[in-house]
């Protein structure tokens, strides 16, 4: 019986049941690691959305990949390492900011700054708006949706991950939606040369182009 | 489930306001998927791997 096996076996077994871990062995790490590695564009996604701007969220990802590299003892193989190293990453997102309360501010004003110069002429004009439209969200309504939204998580994932009730994650996800129309349909965000309802127009414009090229 | 006919019937009128709404929440959700799966589908930084390797064999030197 090969070492990756045996996880499989162990992770199966109850969790009433005392754990006896086995050693860990090289097999392990490496077959963490992999898993790991397969992750890390999408814990650079999720910090690109909590911090705005491209090298803070990078510096965030790092981190939590390394905090997840350490703590890989207590994860248990065959659970959900998606959702355990986004938990990891929201948890270092804000004790960083309770450690600087004036470092976040400057990452806001950095983030906001990104979020209005993301003006690459190639990019999509209403991928801009929505950038625009998520960064007027407050803080935990913008991550609830991201997680459901556009990270592919169950509301029960996506509570684990929060630390609060799935209750409280399905009510921040409908209310993020609700806002975020009401931002992208009246235009109640700023942008230049750009009159109430051209985002919601351009979304949806964009939406049947991508549904009639699939 | 056809809405195009133009009715003073406000039941249907509401139907019909209630597919639109649906229709730009699915928007709006494509959107945000696109936004996301934009960052997913950029190449990892070397960084990312390198420190991972270094962590790694910093890890087998331990023990």
């Amino acid at each position: 019986m090969d070492a990756s096996r045996e996880i499989e076996t162990e992770a199966v077994a109850p969790a009433s049941v005392a754990p006896v871990r086995p050693a860990r062995t090289a097999a392990d790490d490496n077959a963490f690691k992999r898993e790991l590695v397969q992750l890390i564009p999408h814990l650079r996604a999720f910090a690109r959305t909590l911090c705005g701007d491209p090298t803070a969220a990078d510096d965030l990802a790092q981190d939590a990949m390394m905090k997840a590299w350490d703590a890989r003892a207590s994860f248990q193989m065959g659970t959900n390492m998606k959702a355990w190293t986004f938990m990891i990453l929201r948890n270092q997102f804000y004790s960083e900011k309770r450690r600087s309360w004036r470092q976040t501010q400057l990452d806001q004003e950095a983030a906001e700054r990104t979020l209005v110069a993301v003006d690459d002429p190639e990019a999509p004009v209403a991928l801009d708006e929505m950038r625009q439209g998520l960064a007027m969200l407050p803080a935990e309504q913008r991550e609830a949706l991201i997680l459901v939204g556009a990270g592919g998580f169950a509301y029960e994932e996506a509570a684990e991950i929060c630390n609060c009730a799935v209750g409280t994650v399905k009510s921040r996800v409908s209310r993020a939606r609700r806002a975020l129309h009401a931002i992208l349909e009246d235009g109640s965000y700023d942008r230049d040369g750009l009159s109430a309802g051209d985002a919601m127009r351009s979304i949806l414009a964009d939406a049947e182009r991508l549904s009639t090229v699939r | 489930m056809n809405q195009n006919m133009p009715s003073p019937d406000p039941r249907k009128a509401s139907s019909a306001a209630l597919d639109e709404a649906r229709l730009r929440q699915q928007a709006i959700g494509v959107r945000l998927r696109q936004m996301f799966d934009e960052v997913v589908n950029e190449d990892v930084p070397d960084e990312f791997l390198e420190i991972l390797k270094r962590a790694d064999s910093r890890n087998a030197e331990n023990g």
